[in-house]
This record gives C-alpha cells, sequence and structure tokens, in this order.
C-alpha cells in the first residue's frame, strides 16, 4: 500500500470523519487518495484557519481535530493555530507535507524545517522518513495528542513517503516506556487533602480547563455541593462548573468577578482543579491567596509550583481525583461554612457584575451578548476571538454545559474564533454556533466566510464593532493617557464584504433594534455576520491592572 | 551551584534539541552536555551538566525534562553519591621545566602522556570533579596550548 493511503486508512482507524486543511505540491499524492475516502474534506482559504476549525472542533467534542497543508508556507502557516492548542491543551494532529526526502536541508522549493519550528509548540512532533513507520506513527499521534495533559502532535511527511509502498499494519495498542501519564491521585496525598477540607472555614475551588478536558463537570458539581465549597471557574473552565448554581463565583483575575476575587484574597484554601495559576488569574503574586494553604490537582507535574507554591500538589487525572475525593470525603466532619457562603453572598449582592446601562444612544456590547444569552436559552456554542468581545462573552453569557465555550485563553489568539466556529458546527450541526467577534479579530480570518458559503456551514457571526482594537484601546485610555496610538481601525463595510462571499449581512446601529436583530441571527436558517456598533469607548471590567493584586480592581464596583 | 543531570532518553532523532532547547529557552547555558548509547541501543543516557542560581527554575527544568515524550527518566546526582569523569586532552610546550611537573602529576593523578613531539607533551588528563581543579590550576602554570574535552559523564553507585 502506498504511504498515502496509509496514513488514510490510519486515519479511518482512529475515526476521524473531517479534515480541514488546504492542498499544495508536496502533498498532492494525499489529496488524490483523500479524493474518494470516506473522510469529509473541509477546504478553508488559509491554513491558520485549518488549524484553528480542527481546534474548535476538537474543543467542542474531546475528539482529535485533524488538519492538514502543505509544506514550507502550508505548514508554517498552521503553526500560529499549533501554538494556540498547546497553550490550551488542545488535540489536534497537524500533517504537514514535506520536500523529497533526498532535498531536505537543501534549501528545496517550499521546503521548512517544520520539526524544528513546531519543536516548542507542540507536544511532539514526527518526520517520517520510511514509510514503514507510517502507520505506527500515527497511531502514536493520537495516542500522545489525547492522553495525560492532551496536545497538538504534528506529522511532518515527505512526498516520496506518500508514495513509497509498505503492508500496512495498523497497530492494536501502545506501549511508550518513557510516556506513561499518571491517572488516579495517590491516597495518601487525598488523605491530605480531606483533612485540610475538613480544617477549612473559607476554602475556594478554582476549576480550570482540565474539568472540560477530562470530562470531570459531573464529578465537580457533587463535590462541590457535598463539600459546600464555592468554585469559581477559569476563562477555559467555562462551563465546567454550571454558572447559574448558587456555589458559583464566576471567573477568578483580570476580569472576573470582584466576588471571585475577594473570596480567593480572603480564602483560607484554595483548591486549583486542573488550573494553572496563569498571570491573568493569579495577578501579584505574593497578594494572591496569601492566607490560604494550596491544594493543586494537575494531570501535569510541571504545573505544579510553577508559578505559586502549593501545599499538597495531587498529580492525575480530575474526573478520577474527585472522584476518590467524593467517595471519601466525611460530611460530618467538614467545618461550618455558612458565615462563609453569608460572606459571599454579601459581595455578590454588593458587586455584582454590571455595567452601565445609562441609555447613551449607543448599543452596549453586554447588552447584546446578554440577549443572545437569553434567546439561545443558554444552550448556544459560544466561540470567542481576543479581547474585549472575549472579556464580555465570558462575562454576560452564563455558561452550564461542559464544552459550550471556545476560546483562545493561553495564547490569546485573535483569529481563532470564526474559524474554529467552523470546526464547532461541522461536529456539532445541531447546536447552534456563534462567534463573538471584534471588528479587528474578525478580520484576522475573514476569507473563511469563503469556506461557509462553499459547504453550506450554518455559523452566526456577532461583530461587537467599535472601530478599534478595543482591549489595546482601553489600556491606552487607563495607563497610557489616551493615546490611541495603532488602535483606530477603519474598517470595510462588513454587511457588502458578507454579501460579497454570498453570507447574510446585517448592520445594528439603534439600541432599540437589538432585540429583534438577536432574533432574527438567532432564527434565521442561513449563516449571518452582524454588525454591531456599539459605544465606541466602553470597557470591560471589573480589572484588575496587569501585576496588581486580584483585589484591587477598578471599575465594576457599583 | 553545579549540577549533574542525567537522563535516560530514547535514542531518535531529534532528542537532543529537545532537550537542548529546554535549557536555552530558559536562557540557562549548559557547561556540558554528553549523549551516548547505553547497554541497551535503543536507550542514550544524557549527563548535563549546569550551573543553576535558582533552584526553583532547575526544579522546572528537570520537571519539564521529565515531560518530554522521549525521556525515560530523570536524575539529579547533586545530593546522591556517584562518580563522574571528564577526559580532557592538553597540549603543553616540551621542556624541562614542565617534564618535571608533569611526572609528579602523573603520580598523583589519572594523568597520561599520550603523545611526544619536539614541541608539545599532549597529555591525556581523567578526572572527576575533586581532582579537575588541582590539575588544571598545575597545568595552567606551566602554559596550555591547547585543551579540549568531553564534558562529564556520571553514574550512580
Amino acid at each position: 500500500m502506498q504511504g498515502a493511503k496509509i496514513l488514510i486508512e490510519s486515519l479511518i482507524r482512529e475515526g476521524v470523519e473531517v479534515i480541514f486543511g488546504y492542498p499544495g505540491g508536496s502533498v498532492i499524492p494525499l489529496f488524490d487518495c483523500l479524493y474518494d475516502a470516506p473522510i469529509k474534506f473541509i477546504l478553508t482559504r488559509h491554513e491558520q484557519a485549518a488549524a484553528h476549525a480542527a481546534d474548535g472542533y476538537a474543543r467542542s467534542t474531546g475528539k482529535v481535530g485533524v488538519c492538514l497543508s502543505t509544506s514550507g508556507p502550508g505548514a508554517t502557516n498552521l503553526t500560529t493555530g499549533i501554538a494556540t492548542a498547546y497553550m490550551d491543551s488542545v488535540p489536534i494532529i497537524a500533517i504537514t507535507g514535506q520536500v523529497k526526502t533526498s532535498l531536505i536541508g537543501n534549501d528545496a522549493f517550499q521546503e521548512a524545517d517544520i520539526t524544528g519550528i513546531t519543536r516548542s509548540i507542540s507536544k511532539y512532533n514526527y518526520l517520517v522518513k520510511d514509510v514503514k513507520d507510517l502507520a505506527y506513527t500515527v497511531k502514536e499521534a493520537f495516542y500522545l495528542a489525547n492522553t495525560g495533559r492532551p496536545g497538538p502532535i504534528v506529522i511532518d511527511l515527505p512526498v516520496d513517503v506518500q508514495i513509497q509502498e509498505a503492508d500496512f499494519n495498523y497497530p492494536d495498542k501502545i506501549e511508550m516506556r518513557s510516556y506513561n501519564p499518571i491517572c488516579y491521585g495517590h491516597p495518601g496525598q487525598i488523605k491530605k487533602v480531606l483533612k485540610y477540607i475538613y480544617k477549612a472555614k473559607k476554602p475556594v475551588i478554582i476549576a480550570g480547563g482540565g474539568i472540560l478536558i477530562s470530562g470531570a463537570s459531573n464529578e465537580l458539581l457533587k463535590f462541590a455541593e457535598k463539600a459546600k465549597i464555592p468554585v469559581s471557574t477559569t476563562l477555559l473552565g467555562l462551563g465546567g462548573f454550571p454558572s447559574t448554581n448558587d456555589l458559583s463565583l464566576g471567573m477568578p483575575g483580570m476580569h472576573g468577578t470582584v466576588y471571585a476575587n475577594m473570596a480567593i484574597t480572603e480564602s483560607d484554601l484554595l483548591i486549583s482543579v486542573g488550573s494553572r495559576f496563569d498571570d491573568r488569574v493569579t495577578g501579584r503574586l505574593d497578594a494572591f491567596a496569601p492566607e490560604a494553604k494550596i491544594i493543586h490537582i494537575d494531570i501535569d507535574p510541571t504545573s505544579i509550583s510553577k508559578n505559586i507554591k502549593v501545599d499538597v500538589p495531587i498529580v492525575g487525572d480530575a474526573k478520577n481525583i474527585l472522584g476518590q475525593l467524593i467517595e471519601e470525603i466525611k460530611v460530618s466532619k467538614l467545618s461550618d461554612l455558612s458565615k462563609w457562603h453569608k460572606k459571599i453572598k454579601d459581595w455578590k449582592k454588593e458587586h455584582p457584575l454590571v455595567y452601565n446601562k445609562k441609555n447613551s444612544g449607543k448599543i452596549k456590547p453586554q447588552h447584546v451578548i446578554e440577549e443572545i444569552y437569553s434567546q439561545t436559552k443558554g444552550k448556544a456554542i459560544i466561540v470567542t476571538e481576543v479581547g474585549q468581545n472575549q472579556m464580555w462573552a465570558s462575562q454576560f453569557y452564563k455558561y452550564d454545559y461542559p464544552r459550550q465555550f471556545l476560546s483562545s485563553g493561553g495564547l490569546g489568539t485573535m483569529g481563532y474564533g470564526f474559524p474554529a466556529a467552523i470546526g464547532a458546527k461541522i461536529a456539532n450541526p445541531k447546536r447552534e454556533v456563534i462567534v463573538i467577534a471584534g471588528d479587528g479579530s474578525i478580520q484576522m480570518n475573514i476569507q473563511e466566510l469563503a469556506t461557509l458559503t462553499t459547504y453550506n456551514i450554518k455559523v452566526k457571526i456577532i461583530i461587537l464593532n467599535n472601530s478599534c482594537l478595543g482591549m489595546v484601546r482601553q489600556w491606552q485610555e487607563l495607563f497610557y493617557n489616551r493615546r490611541y496610538s495603532g488602535t483606530p481601525l477603519k474598517n470595510p463595510d462588513f454587511v457588502k464584504v458578507a454579501q460579497g462571499y454570498g453570507v447574510k449581512g446585517i448592520r445594528v446601529k439603534k439600541v432599540s433594534e437589538v432585540k429583534g436583530k438577536v432574533k432574527e441571527i438567532i432564527s434565521a436558517k442561513t449563516s449571518v455576520l452582524a454588525d454591531f456598533w456599539i459605544e465606541p469607548e466602553e470597557n470591560v471590567f471589573p480589572m484588575v491592572p496587569a501585576g496588581e493584586a486580584i483585589n484591587r480592581m477598578i471599575g465594576g464596583m457599583a | 551551584m553545579k549540577h549533574t543531570i542525567q537522563a535516560l532518553v530514547e535514542n531518535r532523532f531529534g532528542v537532543l534539541a529537545r532537550v537542548a532547547s529546554l535549557f536555552s529557552a530558559r536562557g540557562y547555558n549548559i557547561e556540558s552536555l554528553v549523549v551516548g548509547e547505553t547497554q541497551d541501543s535503543t536507550m542514550s543516557c544524557m549527563t548535563i551538566v549546569v550551573d543553576a542560581e535558582d533552584e526553583r527554575i532547575l526544579e522546572q527544568i528537570k520537571k519539564q525534562l521529565h515531560k518530554l515524550i522521549d525521556v525515560i527518566t530523570v536524575i539529579d546526582f547533586t545530593h546522591r553519591e556517584y562518580i563522574d569523569r571528564d577526559l580532557i586532552l592538553i597540549k603543553i610546550l616540551n621542556n624541562g621545566k614542565n617534564k618535571t611537573v608533569i611526572e609528579k602529576l602523573i603520580k598523583k593523578y589519572s594523568v597520561k602522556i599520550i603523545e611526544k613531539t619536539k614541541e608539545v607533551f599532549l597529555l591525556e588528563v581523567c578526572s572527576n570533579r575533586r581532582q579537575e581543579d588541582e590539575v588544571l590550576k598545575e597545568l595552567k602554570s606551566l602554559g596550555i596550548k591547547e585543551l579540549v574535552r568531553t564534558g562529564r559523564i556520571a553514574i550512580g553507585k
């Protein structure tokens, strides 16, 4: 069997239904095999979008997403998507064509050392130089991508290997002596954690993306309710714990809720599950939860004691460890937490998540998000771009379900949202998939409107258009004396752009139209791009200035 | 403080680059890094000597090393009993005074004259960390014309 065919057969064995990609000189044999393979191929209009679409597919399902490009520029275009997936632990496989093995290292046409380039932004990568290794490599790649702490894997496949012949033997399973992720928590550590929990009078859980990855949201809910511990969900953890639950504190950190940040600062026990104490969460490190004992549950030992010194580390899978804790916890031994709950309730009452609703004649972005929330009954998959749009989407839509909020957290990649939504929609054809974008970020992959039209993919795009790069402008307003350097945007007519690509375009300028237009967008049977002209100087509040203590928030204290 | 770290790794291409980039990405200078096959040809042993000022960063690096897919085990010899060796080849000017000093060193340390020309002695010095400083100090005073070394290897007791 030819190498190209071996690759495709291997993907079929792994249950791959769809590949996002773009052809080129070094992958023509592969595309020839794809032509009649039982795998759907989605041609994006830029390789970066293919990688993000594979990411959106993976984040919204937990399955491995696959993208494909040619060598050289095709492969380098994938790298932003690969790095995005790496930072947020998303399992994708990126297959790149490579020049002939005999030409590697010769500066051949469209050659790039993609294994070298992606070494620090992928979980692992392969250059397959012998067709006999190919099937095993694919099996191992899928195994690595979606076990332990998931991440992107790159398979670089020279064009001559694609046409070489070998027997096809797909391995049943993979065994690696150098890679054995720990799954269960050490029983001794579990006992230690329980001791801390029994003593705690002001405990808080921080739940991160690890909850979603390990499918632990039920366990988290059960554990939190049993131990009566309030839960703050990080940006990537949104949906891992129901936002509408009484124990929910919302997001911690830079644009978190006042009450989450107050609770963390005053807590005497902080239990982090599947979160890595990112600097956007912790703010100034020495002022972060200064009174608290810290318990850190994470599958990746390198995350533990990286930023914050941990008192009890537990390495393992969140679902299993929470399961162990639920089983062993004795409710009768818990301290009385009623004072703590009362305090949090008061904070919530005093400092709710709000925005200035005074009618200025301009549409408030938060209002748009709230309207989308209520009209989708909180059930849509929301995919964001990066910046103010992302923060408003994280604050004013209440996420109750795992994998319904997709966003580039770690890398903060503008241009992620729209193509990721395409991947999410293909994986979830019956769900409503909505992109929340800014007028800046949507233009980083706006060419994918063509992909929507080509494959009749129904995605709704909401542009919160403030004619500027809003988040940077906000920082310039607050910390750089309103010197708006490089942030004002002269935009195209987005409605016409949409129409040019064959997508329905809507413009919304009046506050009074918001409700009706959102209804029109949600009920549309086609894709829609909606251009909401919002208050240009609206800010995301509350806000913890970078490097400041998280209880030193500005704004949002109304 | 100097740390001698050993990693058993899969004998594949690319592993060295992965390990090296872990250090370089954090601005860490590696004092020496030695790679060689072990008794099992599918496994290589890397011995890395680094000068780490911040123990926390070193702890991170060790964890990161272990996290690399191709790394099987990681040992930090710093607080363990181990034996280490570094092989040094040195050219020293051939003259009577130097000869006397070298002969003294040969008696005391693992130093050999491998070749002698009219101009130079070619010495082989096989040392552990403790002896290395003493031997090199003596030799430096004679004027070293050229020095190359393998880098340190280590084995646990």
